[in-house]
C-alpha cells in the first residue's frame, strides 16, 4: 500500500535525518514506527503527507509516486491519509463538531452525509456531549480523540499517527491506542510513530525500529527495543 | 458542489468574521483609516481642481480695436479665432457695450459722467475677450494675431500681462504636479498599512492553514473565508468612513468654501453620496481581497 524506496532527508550536511530507507506496508497492517526523538520518525511521516520534499527516493502510495502529484492534486491523496499529530493541530476556531466536519466539507460532501457521519464518529470517540466545545474548552485526551474522529470521519484508508499519546497520561493514552485499534480492526491501515515502549509491547503487531536515519530492525509480532 | 463549496466558503468567511471579535474589528479600524485617506484625497482634488479652475478662469487676454473698426470686421476675426484649437471662449464686447459698461461702473464719478457728455462720439472701440484652454497657449493666440497684422487691431493686451500669466500658469502646472505626486504617495503609504495589518491577522492563522492542507482541503477552499473576510473588512470600513465624513465635512465644507472660494465640500458628498460611497466600498473590498490572497499564499505551499 506505502512503499519507501531508498529515500533519504538531508536537511544540511551536518544533519541527516533519513538515509536510505526503504520498507513497504501492507493494506490492514498496523505498524509502529519506533525510535529515540531524533531519530527520523517525524521526518518519515511528513514526506508520506507530503509536508516536506525527501533529498532522494521515492515515497509510493498504492503504485502513485506521491511527491509527483501537483498542489491541486494533493488534497486527493491527503483525503484519503487521516493524521493525527502530537500537538493534536484542531483549528482553534473551530468547535469539535465543526473541526470533524472540515475534512468532510473540505472534500466536497453534501450536508446530510456530513451530519450523520460526524455524529458517529463522535459517538465512537464518545464525545457527543462535547461535540460544541472549542479545543480550548477540552482536556488534552478529549483534544486528541477530536483529532481521530477527524481522522477517520472520511474513511480513510490509511491512519498516520505521529507520536499521538505523547502528551497525554496512561489512562488517555490506552484510550487512543484503544481507538486505533478498532480503526485498524475494521480494515483501516494504520502507521503509529511512538517511542511509548509500552503501548508498543501492549500491541504486539509489527515494529519497525530506526535510529540516526536508518532502520536497524524490522519486526513482525516485535517489541521495543533499543 | 460547485454551489455548495462557495455556500460554505461565505458561510465560514462570515462565521470567522464574527468569532475574530477584536482582530476583525482592529483590522477595519485600520481599513477606516487607509479609506479615510482616499476619501480625503477624492474631496482634496474635488477643492483643487475648483480652485485652480477658477484662478484659471481669471487669466484671459483681451484684443482693442480702433474705434473705427467696422462691426463686420470684428465679428469676422472672432470667427476666426473661434476655430483655434486653443481657444475656449470668446467674448465680444461691442463699442456701444464698452461705453454702457464704462458708465455702470463709474456711475457715482460726476466728473467722468461729465467729459463722457462732451464727446460727441464713442471714445471706446470694440473688444474681444479670449480665454485659451491652458495659459501656455495665450502665447501662440497672441502670436497669430500679431502675424495676421489686421489694421484695425489697436492693442493686445498680452505683452503687457505676459508676466503675470506666465507665473500663474507656472503655479497651476505646478499645483497640479503636487496634488498628483501627494496622491500618489499617500495612496500608496495607505495600501501598505492595509495590507499590513491583514497579513499580520492571517499570520495568526498560519498554523491553521498548514492543518487545513493536512487534512486535504484545497487551497481555494482555504483562501476562500479570508478572501470573504477581507471583503467584509473593506466593506463595513467604507461605511464606518461615510459615517465620519458626514459630520466632519457639515463643519468643515463651509470653512474650506470660505477659505479656497471653491464648491462647498459638503454639498459635493451628499450630491455624490453613492458615488463615493461605491468607490470607498470597491477600493476596501478590492484591498481587502487582495491583502488576503497574497498574505495565504506563503502559508499555502505545504
Amino acid at each position: 500500500m506505502v512503499y519507501f524506496d531508498k529515500v533519504s532527508k538531508i536537511y544540511s550536511p551536518t544533519s541527516t535525518a533519513l538515509d536510505d530507507v526503504s520498507f513497504s506496508i501492507e493494506p490492514q497492517e498496523f505498524l509502529s514506527l519506533v525510535g529515540q526523538s531524533g531519530a527520523g520518525k517525524t521526518t518519515l511521516l511528513k514526506l508520506l503527507l507530503v509536508e516536506e520534499k525527501p533529498t532522494s527516493g521515492k515515497i509510493f502510495f498504492e503504485s502513485q509516486d506521491v511527491h509527483a502529484l501537483s498542489r491541486g492534486e494533493l488534497p486527493f491523496l491527503r483525503r484519503r491519509i487521516g493524521c493525527v499529530f502530537q500537538d493534536f493541530r484542531l483549528l482553534s476556531s473551530k468547535t469539535a463538531y465543526e473541526n470533524i466536519a472540515f475534512a468532510m466539507e473540505a472534500a466536497g460532501r453534501t450536508d446530510e452525509d456530513i451530519n450523520s457521519s460526524v455524529s458517529q464518529v463522535l459517538e465512537v470517540v464518545g464525545l457527543v456531549d462535547k461535540s460544541w466545545h472549542f479545543p480550548h474548552e477540552l482536556s488534552g485526551g478529549e483534544k486528541q480523540r477530536v483529532a481521530i474522529a477527524r481522522a477517520i470521519v472520511n474513511q480513510p484508508d490509511l491512519i498516520v499517527a505521529d507520536e499521538p499519546t505523547g502528551n497525554l497520561d496512561p489512562l488517555n493514552t490506552r484510550e487512543i491506542i484503544e481507538v486505533l485499534k478498532k480503526i485498524n480492526e475494521i480494515g483501516t491501515t494504520v502507521l503509529l510513530a511512538t517511542h511509548n515502549k509500552d503501548v508498543v509491547n501492549a500491541l504486539g503487531k509489527r515494529v519497525i525500529t530506526i535510529e540516526k536515519g536508518k532502520i536497524i530492525r524490522d519486526d513482525k509480532g516485535g517489541r521495543y527495543v533499543i | 458542489m460547485l454551489l455548495i463549496k462557495i455556500r460554505r466558503v461565505i458561510k465560514v468567511g462570515f462565521i470567522n468574521f464574527w468569532r475574530n471579535g477584536w482582530l476583525s474589528l482592529a483590522t477595519i479600524l485600520v481599513m477606516v483609516i487607509t479609506l479615510f485617506v482616499f476619501g480625503s484625497l477624492i474631496l482634496g482634488r474635488v477643492l483643487l481642481n475648483a480652485t485652480l479652475a477658477q484662478l484659471q478662469d481669471k487669466v484671459d487676454i483681451t484684443v482693442y480695436f480702433k474705434t473705427d473698426a467696422k462691426e463686420e470686421e470684428v465679428i469676422a476675426i472672432k470667427d476666426k479665432l473661434a476655430k483655434l484649437n486653443e481657444v475656449q471662449d470668446i467674448i465680444y464686447i461691442s463699442a456701444d457695450k464698452a461705453l454702457s459698461d464704462f458708465k455702470d461702473r463709474h456711475l457715482n464719478n460726476a466728473l467722468i459722467a461729465q467729459s463722457l457728455d462732451e464727446l460727441a462720439e464713442n471714445p471706446l472701440g470694440a473688444s474681444l475677450n479670449i480665454k485659451a484652454k491652458d495659459p501656455a497657449q495665450y502665447e501662440s493666440i497672441s502670436r497669430f494675431l500679431e502675424a495676421s497684422a489686421i489694421s484695425s487691431i489697436d492693442k493686445i493686451n498680452y505683452r503687457q500681462n505676459k508676466v503675470v500669466i506666465d507665473r500663474l500658469s507656472g503655479i497651476l502646472k505646478a499645483a497640479r504636479t503636487a496634488g498628483f505626486g501627494t496622491t500618489l504617495v499617500l495612496s500608496l503609504i495607505a495600501i501598505l498599512v492595509a495590507f499590513n495589518t491583514i497579513r499580520l491577522a492571517i499570520f495568526t492563522s498560519k498554523d491553521e492553514i498548514t492543518v487545513m492542507r493536512l487534512v486535504g482541503a484545497s487551497s481555494r477552499y482555504i483562501r476562500g473565508p479570508f478572501v470573504v473576510e477581507g471583503v467584509m473588512h473593506g466593506v463595513f470600513a467604507a461605511f464606518i468612513t461615510m459615517i465620519i465624513f458626514y459630520p466632519l465635512l457639515l463643519w468643515l465644507g463651509p470653512l474650506a468654501e470660505q477659505f479656497f472660494g471653491g464648491p462647498n465640500l459638503f454639498a459635493y458628498y451628499v450630491s455624490n453620496f453613492f458615488q463615493l460611497f461605491g468607490i470607498l466600498i470597491l477600493v476596501g473590498a478590492f484591498l481587502g481581497s487582495l491583502s488576503s490572497l497574497i498574505a495565504t499564499r506563503r502559508y499555502l505551499k505545504v
